[in-house]
Parts: structure tokens; C-alpha cells; sequence
């Protein structure tokens, strides 16, 4: 018998979850409906007055960011924990790190990184400047990948749980906060003409580290999640 | 120095051991705790800028300080629980969690108390103060963890993990006063280089920091005496300690 070689395995697994993503069309399209919605709220809430919105706008694309973030983690492993292909997962030779590392990677490819694709629109649609929308897309896309990460150790520490929807928002967003420091206050610095530059670094130095870091964490939740 | 190790996973050994600790470690606390408000409040000197009302560091920096070492005492004991599998340390863990967020509540209501004179406000969303908060909310999510899994064992090792990852976020919150310059002062004792408080103030607040160490580990003690009873209900030792006739 042969076996694959760990990178092979782990493109597989990473093709397996985007074509399953794209198979449900409206998995994916589920949190971008609800970033649109979320961020429809705030208009109705705060007053239509374009200058206020524009003040409030960085906050409010990175907090909804962060929580359609939040919402889309809670399912990272939810279905194959219950048909039972996690527990083959664990099985396989190759090591686990790899593997929670090409579910996240799926995970952010239909999620996060379609938003902060998106997010020019929305930024437009809550009168941002047009100066801070790059540093808005460039923060999403190195902070919604460390959310990700993140949000995929609580994914893997609730999977088996009768109801981690809750509970899974109170142990991940501790540490969203940092990320939400950080990813707003590079949009805020591009508002007021400085440089978003050291936002982003230290954004990109938390991203290098929850990618070393994260993968061990959801693999030995997903080791405690599959024995219960 | 491995025997000792091996004894401290035996509940019996720990259980005889923190009693004989505790017997003469928590009254020695009591009356620390008392003295060392008695000290602090009375016999120091007002401040010069801030009147009496500074004397509340007395309560606010030893509950900090320990409700962060609280941190890393739970993540060390996860951390021995994951590697070697000790029982005991499951319990030290799962002990550590109300007492750091009883802490952590403590010295976020005493810094909003002392706030409202020198600041004229309860609560400001200053760096110091909302990682303090972000403190409370892991200690918390430990505790919501633990409850959530109905399998014990498998509570703690969950626990552990997030406790584990939970350490990133300490250091930032440690050096967050130095990092971020605003209201909150930066830490005034230093032991490299010259504190910025005078020791007629300093040795009453090393006084209840040294206390509130002591206090945090009998209430850890007794918290994990409380556990380990729980655990072994059903073994011989706690039904002869409970006075019981061992069945059959």
C-alpha cells in the first residue's frame, strides 16, 4: 500500500473542501449576505448622515468582519465530525497540523478572503475615504487569515459539543480583539493620512505566528473533540 | 526529586499534605491580610497629589499582579496535565480559573473606584484596563469550557489547550501599560533600575502582594481539597475520612 506524500494529501483535502464550498453556492454566500446585512443595520441605527457613518465606518466593516468571521468558524469541522471522516482523518499517516492547516486555508479562501475582496464596496456604500480602502482590503486579507486560524481552535475545541454555537464566540473572541485593534487602527491611520504600514506588519507578524502556532492547538482539539 | 513528583498525582498524599499546609498557611493569611490593610490604610502617608485616595493600590495592584501569575499558574498546570497526564494538575487547573477571575473582578472594580477621584471617571477603554477585561473574559471561557463537556477528563484537556493558547495574549497584557502610554500609570516598582514609589509605601504594598500570593494559593488548595473529595467519593480513603463503614 501507498501513501501519499503530506503535501499531496493536504492539496487534496484543500481541493475536497473548496469543491464542496462550491458545490453550496450559498454557504459561501451566506456570511457575505450577512456582512451586507449587518452593515445595512448601521445606517438604520446610527442615522443616515454620511459624515457620522464615515467616522464609525472602519469599526464597523472590522467588527462585522470579525463576526461573520466568527459564525462561518463554528462549521469548519461541524459535518465531517458528524458523517464521521474526521475520525479517518485522524487515522491517516500524515501528520494533523497539515491537515487543520488546508481545512482553515479552505475555510478562509471562501470566507475571508472573499470579503476583503468585497470590501471596497461596503467601505464605499458607508462613505470610507477612498485613501484608507486599500489599507481596509490589505488589513481584512492579513487579518480575517489570523481569524481564521483563531476561530478554527475553537471550531475544533466545541466541534463535539451539543451546542458550541455560544460558547464558541466566548472563547474566540478574547483573542479577535488584538486582530480588531490592530486591523482598525491601520484603516484609522490611513484615514488621517499617516501610513497604515505598522498595522499591517504587526498584523502580518500575528498571522506568521497563529499560522505556526494555531494548526497544533486545533489538532489536539480535534485529538479531545473526536475521543468524546 | 521523581517520588516527589509521583506523589504529588496521588489524590490521598495531596489531599493529607495541603491539609497540613493549609492548617497553619491560612490563618497566617488571615491575619497578613489584616495587618497589612491595617498598614496600608492607617500607618502610611497620604499621597501628595492624590490624598487617601491612593490608599486602594493596596487592594488593586496585589489583586492584579496575581490575577495575572493566576494565569500562568493554570497554564503551567494544563500545560503538566496534557504532557504527563496528572490528575492533580487537571484539578489545580480548573481550581486556578474562578479564583484568577474573582481577581481579575477585583482589581478591575477597585481600579474603577480609585478611577472615579484621580480621573473623574469609572471607566475608561484605556490599554491597560481593556486587556485586564479581555483577562477576565479567558478566565471566564475557561470556566464556560469546562462546564460545557459533560466527560470530566476530557473538560481538562480542552481546558488545558485553551488555557495554552490563552498565554499569547498575558505578555501583551502584562507590558500593555509601557506599550501604550495614557491615563493608566506606568508600573511603578521595578526591580532593575530605581522604583518610582517611596518605601514607606513600598514595603506596606510588597506586604499584601506577598499576602495575596499566599491567599491565592490556600484558596487554591481549598478548592482543589473540594475537587479531589468530589473525584474520589467513591474510593476508601474519603468514605473512612467521612466516617463511613466501607462497603461489604
Amino acid at each position: 500500500m501507498n501513501t501519499l506524500s503530506t503535501p499531496v494529501f493536504c492539496g487534496l483535502l484543500l481541493r475536497r473542501q473548496l469543491v464542496l464550498g462550491l458545490r453550496k453556492p450559498i454557504e459561501i454566500g451566506n456570511p457575505l449576505l450577512f456582512f451586507a446585512m449587518v452593515i445595512a443595520l448601521f445606517p438604520l441605527g446610527l442615522g443616515p448622515a454620511p459624515d457620522t457613518l464615515a467616522v464609525f465606518a472602519p469599526g464597523i466593516l472590522w467588527i462585522v468582519a470579525l463576526l461573520s468571521n466568527l459564525l462561518s468558524s463554528d462549521g469548519v469541522f461541524r459535518s465531517d465530525f458528524e458523517d464521521g471522516s474526521l475520525e479517518q482523518l485522524l487515522l491517516a499517516p500524515q501528520p494533523l497540523y497539515f491537515s487543520a492547516l488546508a481545512y482553515v486555508l479552505a475555510q478562509w479562501l471562501l470566507t475571508g478572503f472573499l470579503l476583503a475582496l468585497l470590501s471596497p464596496l461596503f467601505a464605499v456604500m458607508l462613505g470610507l475615504d477612498a485613501a484608507a480602502i486599500p489599507a481596509l482590503a490589505a488589513s481584512l486579507l492579513l487579518g480575517t487569515g489570523v481569524l481564521s486560524l483563531v476561530g478554527g481552535i475553537g471550531a475544533a475545541l466545541t466541534v463535539g459539543l451539543q451546542r458550541g454555537g455560544m460558547l464558541i464566540s466566548l472563547l474566540i473572541l478574547p483573542f479577535y480583539m488584538p486582530v480588531l485593534i490592530f486591523g482598525s487602527g491601520a484603516v484609522q491611520a490611513a484615514l488621517a493620512g499617516a501610513s497604515a504600514a505598522p498595522y499591517l506588519a504587526i498584523l502580518g507578524a500575528m498571522l506568521c505566528m497563529a499560522v505556526a502556532l494555531a494548526p497544533a492547538a486545533i489538532a489536539a482539539g480535534l485529538r479531545i473533540s473526536v475521543d468524546a | 526529586m521523581w517520588s516527589f513528583f509521583h506523589k504529588l498525582g496521588s489524590p490521598p498524599w495531596l489531599y493529607r499534605i495541603s491539609g497540613s499546609i493549609l492548617r497553619w498557611l491560612l490563618p497566617l493569611t488571615l491575619l497578613a491580610l489584616v495587618a497589612g490593610s491595617v498598614w496600608g490604610l492607617l500607618f502610611t502617608a497620604p499621597d501628595f497629589r492624590q490624598g487617601n485616595s491612593y490608599r486602594i493600590i493596596y487592594i488593586h495592584v496585589p489583586a492584579a499582579v496575581v490575577a495575572l501569575a493566576g494565569y500562568y499558574v493554570m497554564a503551567i498546570a494544563g500545560a503538566v496535565s496534557l504532557i504527563w497526564r496528572m490528575k492533580m494538575a487537571d484539578i489545580a487547573m480548573r481550581a486556578c480559573a474562578p479564583i484568577g477571575a474573582a481577581l481579575t473582578f477585583v482589581a478591575l472594580v477597585t481600579g474603577s473606584i480609585w478611577g472615579k477621584p484621580t480621573w473623574g471617571t469609572w471607566w475608561v477603554w484605556d490599554a491597560r484596563i481593556t486587556s485586564m477585561l479581555i483577562l477576565l473574559f479567558l478566565y471566564l471561557g475557561v470556566v464556560a469550557l469546562y462546564e460545557a463537556y459533560e466527560n470530566k477528563a476530557l473538560a481538562a484537556k480542552a481546558c488545558a489547550v485553551l488555557s495554552l493558547v490563552g498565554t499569547v495574549n498575558i505578555p501583551i497584557i502584562y507590558k500593555s501599560v509601557d506599550w501604550w502610554y495614557s491615563l493608566h500609570q506606568p508600573a511603578s516598582i521595578k526591580f532593575t533600575g530605581g522604583s518610582t514609589i517611596d518605601p514607606s509605601m513600598l514595603y506596606p504594598l510588597l506586604f499584601m502582594i506577598v499576602t495575596f500570593y499566599a491567599l491565592f494559593t490556600c484558596s487554591l488548595l481549598l478548592n482543589m481539597r473540594a475537587e479531589i473529595l468530589q473525584r474520589e467519593a467513591r474510593t476508601g480513603w474519603v468514605r473512612r475520612l467521612a466516617g463511613e463503614r466501607e462497603p461489604g
